[in-house]
């Protein structure tokens, strides 16, 4: 390959190879200064934001849909362009011809399209409905053509929940970098090039998906140039400047958000990258600051007017409209050098020129031997903003090296080497339930399961419990990844993100992303049975619908290794036993201990639990404790989460923890230091990831009684950053009942 | 030898406020003073609180040894009165600095000073110095106690150039009268090794503890001060 858009760059492999690595790690500048070099926004930069605050004013008063294009199947080149002032923006291109009109993506399902535009008092085109009820069957449809019993009923019962069989199982992450730097015709030509690499051998099944997959990829990749040319842009060639490099970027990431509602559409590992050409402009005296921060201000709102169109079921489950437009930020190189680099700074930066927001989802790599500036100014914003993750690079890039993403909120991925098979989650609090009582629901008294033998002693006995609880986890994992696999087939078969998977090497790792709920219940059950007395309360048909707990007992949450072992060694057997399962193409399990926000449906659906919980209340979201379980402050809870394995929860363990700005410290200096010493001596002890929330909880009152003074008050959930205002008031509560760590 | 036992309120393994960088904080059971504006009423009784070996808090404090290293960070132990369980808050104090992690005592200093607290003395990095109330009567209305105790403390501190921060906190009606803040300054100049002054806000967030002991000794006619 040979291009004039490169000149000025290092020469490397990148240049014979789609390898979007080399280009960077030759040619960025890592920065380890200060944020002195920031600037506002431009005045063009203001009188746009403000246009979207009026569109989503707009939304809110609507309803929380603005409008939705009934009459088209969306696909990457279905919608004339579209604009929010043609003259403002520096950055184009929605996912509609209307800015905040949702798509309607029917591969998924039809009926749960019609069910979202039914909730907004909206239909959707009769020939839409023509199409996808008498002429082609949906990844939902086919699902439910081969669900066995026992799988409708795990899944009714709420044993195995979130399953993204009606939904877009999202957390796939294009590498769009590809398209600035190579251009689309060059991306074409290598993906030619595998599908004759399928020929040699006999054609097998295997071997006809993949060549009708990268068939149906080189198609998506013409389509997105048909796409970029009627917003007038001809993306067959690499991006020359930095306006290009982030707008190429961008058409690939819009040509994914029109042909998927994913559930979580990532971006990747986008702004370091996007740094080279920024410093290459302003060397070359043809951008400034001002104009280079105003890219990527048009960027991030381009970022933040994403949508989808989702039903009231799944906005329950994932709350807050979220999109997981994740985008991750700094970590250190395998060479030792910084990937922090100006524009990691620009990116973080948009959460002052254009205030805080729950997107993208701004997430930090965080190395202890991060350049100390930058620490702080992380920690600055987080105290600021509260829309700020980290996820433990120190630990990934031993896994995945130093050009992963995160998929959604906790999922590292090799950037364009890797994708997963979405798998929400199993109840392990209702796997407990259903051990003692024999796989009959607590809540129904239905048999759910076929039938075990319950437990009948008055007093629960934590080795007979245990011994049932592994054999309702063999059964549970079993039935779980029989859908996983189900679902995984039906959507490559009927709903393939075939331009996210052009944006990827042929060959790629695949894992099938199995998720936990309910840990520190389970963990503090089996604590309470072994340290304190758990008594049986049963019904007159023998179903045990509550337990009585006599004395006390060391709770998950504080740092007491005798009842945070138990939690581990629920981690690492569950995991084990997802290892024998046979998965759909040869996927490498996995699992993650993150709930998102479904913690309180997931609550809501189960009975009194034996570590005391009442029925009906939320779980801890992601690996939190109980919510008040943990006494002993943060760093005791820190404690505990840096002792569950990453080795067993590889698609990631989210931890959300929120303080108080007093309780932070006096001054802002303070603060700022003592948050950055926190996230260091945290992440030295090589946990995953967690959450930082600075706020007090009387301001969180304050915006459920007055949401309209709050239209841009963020706060981070499990796993996602969401505004606040937007959440159920069910959610709103939960999140105003957990731990906030404060000093009295 | 008997194993040193200590009676322990509570921890907190994440305080920011109390000593340099994070610090693990240790409440003691037990306080001889009847502060009408305590916020943590339910330290007062010597005989309540948690048992635990300097073994077992040892241990417990070095899981916070990362957190130390970050921030320049360490233990205060804080109360009730720390000065009550003198050779056990010693005994810890002598391990941590053979670890070399800092050692802060929040005190009162509400005990005549004798040979037990001057070696724990010896082993303490910082002392958090609250003085009730420069005024000896007042002191009494306040906490039930002469501040003669607790000046004395300072001068000895001062006197052995052990590094203190002075505290007040500022209760309306008792503390905030601008002539005893006035002597409070000129004795806090007179002093050698302060090396920070804090006065702190009253809160009534320990309203609470006091509704639960039901022992609602004159809290309520408090107002708060923000």
């Amino acid at each position: 390959m040979k291009f004039d858009e490169w000149k000025g760059f290092k020469e490397g492999r990148w240049q014979r190879h789609i390898d979007v690595r080399d280009f960077i790690q030759k040619n960025y500048t890592p920065y380890e200064g200060d944020d002195s070099f920031l600037v506002g926004p431009t005045e063009k930069t203001t009188k746009l934001w403000n246009e979207v605050l009026e569109l989503y004013e707009k939304e809110r008063e609507n309803g929380g849909v603005l409008d939705i294009s009934t009459d088209i199947a969306s696909t990457i080149t279905s919608h004339d362009a579209g604009y929010i002032d043609k003259d403002l923006e520096e950055i184009v291109g929605l996912q509609t011809e209307k800015p905040l009109k949702r798509a309607i993506m029917p591969e998924g399902g039809i009926r749960i399209v019609e069910k979202s535009c039914a909730a907004y008092n909206r239909k959707v085109s009769d020939k839409i409905e023509d199409i996808y009820h008498n002429y082609r069957r949906t990844h939902n449809d086919g699902v439910y053509a081969v669900y066995t019993p026992e799988i409708r009923a795990a899944r009714s019962s709420h044993l195995v929940t979130g399953l993204p069989d009606g939904y877009g199982r999202g957390r796939i992450i294009g590498d769009y970098r590809r398209v600035a730097l190579y251009g689309v015709d060059a991306l074409i030509d290598d993906k030619k090039e595998q599908y004759a690499l399928t020929t040699a051998n006999n054609i097998t099944e295997e071997i006809i998906r993949e060549r009708e997959e990268i068939h149906d990829q080189i198609q998506a990749l013409e389509d997105l140039k048909v796409m970029a040319e009627k917003y007038g842009y001809d993306i067959s060639k690499p991006a020359k400047n930095a306006k290009e490099a982030i707008q190429w970027l961008y058409f690939g990431y819009l040509g994914a958000i029109k042909q998927q509602n994913g559930a979580a559409m990532s971006i990747g590992r986008t702004s370091t990258f996007l740094d080279i050409y920024i410093e290459k402009d302003i060397k070359d005296g043809i951008l400034t600051e001002e104009k280079a921060q105003e890219l990527m201000d048009h960027f991030v709102m381009k970022l933040r007017l994403v949508r989808f169109l989702r039903t009231p079921e799944y906005d329950e489950l994932f709350s807050g409209d979220p999109v997981w437009v994740t985008e991750s930020i700094g970590g250190m190189g395998v060479d030792g050098r910084t990937l922090v680099t100006k524009n990691s700074y620009r990116i973080l930066h948009t959460l002052t020129t254009l205030g805080s927001a729950p997107e993208p989802n701004l997430t930090v790599l965080w190395s202890t031997r991060l350049p100390q500036s930058f620490k702080e100014y992380c920690s600055k914003m987080s105290i600021k903003t509260s829309a700020i993750q980290y996820e433990n690079d120190d630990l990934m890039r031993v896994y995945w090296g130093d050009d992963y993403g995160i998929a959604c909120c906790v999922s590292a991925m090799r950037i364009g080497k890797q994708m997963q098979f979405f798998g929400a989650r199993a109840n392990l609090a209702k796997t407990l339930t259903y051990a003692i009582n024999g796989g009959r629901d607590e809540v129904s008294g239905k048999q759910v399961t076929p039938k075990f033998a319950p437990v009948t002693s008055e007093y629960l006995d934590y080795d007979e419990v245990w011994e049932k609880f592994d054999n309702m986890m063999d059964y549970v994992a079993r039935i779980y990844m029989n859908a996983l696999n189900i679902i995984h087939y039906m959507h490559d078969k009927y709903a393939y993100e075939s331009l996210e998977m052009a944006l990827h090497d042929k060959d790629i790792l695949r894992t099938m992303a199995c998720g936990i709920a309910g840990l520190s219940i389970v963990a503090d059950s089996f604590s309470a049975m072994k340290y304190a007395k758990v008594k049986v309360i049963r019904d007159e048909t023998g179903l045990a619908v509550d337990y009585k707990i006599e004395g006390d007992f060391p709770k998950y949450g504080n740092d007491d290794d005798r009842v945070d072992s138990i939690a581990v060694k629920i981690v690492e057997t569950f995991m084990n036993k997802l290892r024998q399962q046979p998965t759909y193409r040869h996927a490498k399990p996995t699992m993650s201990i993150l709930t998102i926000t479904s913690n309180v449906v997931y609550g809501k659906a189960t009975g009194n639990t034996p570590d005391g919980r009442r029925a009906g209340t939320p779980f801890g979201p992601g690996a939190n404790p109980l919510h008040g379980r943990d006494t002993e402050g943060a760093v005791a809870v820190l404690n505990t989460m840096a002792k569950l394995p990453y080795s067993y929860a590889e698609d990631g363990i989210s931890y959300t923890f929120a303080i108080t700005p007093a309780t932070l410290g006096h001054t802002e200096q303070e603060r700022v230091k003592n948050l950055t010493s926190l996230l260091d001596g945290y992440f030295v002890q090589n946990p995953h990831h967690v959450n930082i929330n600075v706020f007090d909880r009387s301001l969180l009152q304050d915006a459920m009684d007055h949401p309209e003074k709050y239209p841009q008050l963020t706060i981070r959930v499990s796993g996602y950053a969401v505004n606040f205002t937007k959440l159920t008031r069910e959610q709103q509560l939960d999140v105003i009942n957990r731990t906030i760590h404060e000093r009295i | 030898m008997d194993e040193l036992i200590g009676r322990i309120h509570s921890v907190e393994t994440l305080g920011t406020v109390d000593g340099p960088g994070i610090r693990f904080v240790v409440f003691m059971q037990g306080c001889p003073l009847k502060c009408k504006y305590c916020h943590n009423r339910d330290t007062w009784d010597i005989n309540a609180g948690k048992t635990y070996t300097v073994d077992e808090l040892m241990k417990k404090i070095l899981r916070s040894k990362s957190y130390f290293e970050a921030s320049g960070g360490g233990i205060t132990v804080s109360g009730g009165e720390p000065l009550l369980q003198v050779e056990f808050v010693t005994e810890l104090f002598k391990r941590l600095q053979d670890l070399n992690i800092h050692t802060a005592l929040d005190t009162a200093g509400s005990l005549p000073i004798n040979d037990k607290i001057k070696v724990l003395l010896k082993y303490t990095d910082l002392v958090l110095l609250d003085i009730k109330h420069i005024d000896n009567e007042k002191c009494i209305d306040l906490i039930g106690t002469s501040n003669k105790n607790n000046l004395n403390f300072a001068n000895y501190l001062s006197h052995n150039r052990i590094p203190m921060w002075i505290r007040q906190v500022l209760v309306p009606g008792y503390t905030d009268d601008e002539k005893d803040l006035l002597k409070l300054k000129e004795f806090i100049s007179n002093l050698n090794s302060v090396k920070k002054v804090e006065i702190l806000p009253y809160h009534n967030l320990g309203k609470f503890k006091w509704e639960k002991l039901r022992s609602r000794i004159s809290f309520r006619k408090r107002k708060t001060s923000n």
